[in-house]
């Protein structure tokens, strides 16, 4: 992995825009059952604009800019090699549908440990005015040669 | 009714689950997520990068583990932040599944913050697949 990763910023990624029934579908597929993730009436009646994803949907709308991290032509990641470390997702307000959310990737650190290399990658979502929603960060480990 | 926040001590266990898994959840995960990798779906290919054979999404495994804590606080707009390491894999037979267990405890209180940190056991077969699995929600 290239070292002078550390501190790139990306371009932002396309927005994102955030539907109903995907948020749905996406509450199924982690068993959230909550009547705020699927019915908009019991969102509305919550305070919320319209149905709230579950905490982990922000994946959906961070992975674009993990692709842009891994397709780095001088990155030097062997996207074969890579595995999931760590996740973290840090909410200034829920994403709710019909939301329009923009992600910039940020790499904040490169390490190197026992012979695996970690990158850690922040990317930061804001909606369509720009006020922030959640900051995604993923550590991603790539094995070296065994 | 959302948990009072001064009612609560360190330690107290707020939610327990199980969820039993298929290969069925794992391509219903993949395709509300989009992550398509074939080790969640193939054998062959699992078992070509040295695996014993399909496992789970991580982020399946992170993300059905915080919903017994959206269901305690009632709303899941109350989940502030969510952080996981992924320690082990848990592989999903395709006869018998997998069941993964959450145990939720109260792991901190900031009462002027209006803050719990909820501190997730998540096991496999008996062991812990998920480490440093905290959420932070909001009580106020």
């Amino acid at each position: 992995m290239n070292p002078e990763l550390q501190g790139r910023v990306f371009p932002p990624v396309a927005p994102y825009l955030v539907g109903r029934e995907k948020v749905r579908e996406f509450s199924r597929a982690v068993f959230a059952t909550n009547p705020i993730n699927h019915d908009p009436e019991a969102a509305r009646a919550a305070g919320h604009h319209d149905v709230v994803a579950p905490p982990t949907f922000a994946v959906v709308v961070q992975e674009a800019t993990l692709a842009q991290l891994l397709a780095e032509p001088d990155g030097g990641i062997d996207f074969t090699r890579v595995v999931h470390g760590d996740q973290r997702f840090s909410y200034t307000r829920p994403i709710v549908a019909g939301d329009e959310l923009t992600a910039t990737l940020a790499v904040t650190s490169i390490k190197s440990l026992g012979g695996h290399s970690m990158v850690t990658a922040e990317s930061t979502i804001v909606d369509a005015a720009g006020a922030h929603v959640v900051t995604a960060i993923s550590t991603l480990v790539v094995r070296g040669d065994e | 009714m959302t948990p009072v926040l001064t009612e609560l001590t360190v330690g107290d266990v707020v939610a327990e689950a199980n969820f039993p898994l298929t290969r069925d959840s794992l391509v219903r995960y993949a395709g509300a997520s989009g992550d398509f990798n074939a080790i969640h779906y193939r054998d062959d290919v699992a078992q070509s990068v040295g695996l014993s054979g399909v496992l789970a999404h991580g982020m399946l495994t992170m993300g059905l583990a915080v919903q017994p804590v959206v269901d305690w606080v009632g709303d899941p707009a109350r989940v502030l932040d969510y952080q996981v390491r992924f320690t082990r894999p848990v592989f999903v037979d395709v006869i018998e599944g997998a069941t993964v267990s959450v145990v939720a405890k109260v792991g901190a209180i900031d009462l002027e913050a209006h803050v719990a940190r909820i501190d997730l056991t998540v096991t496999f077969n008996g062991a812990t697949v998920l480490g440093k699995a905290q959420a932070r929600v909001n009580l106020a």
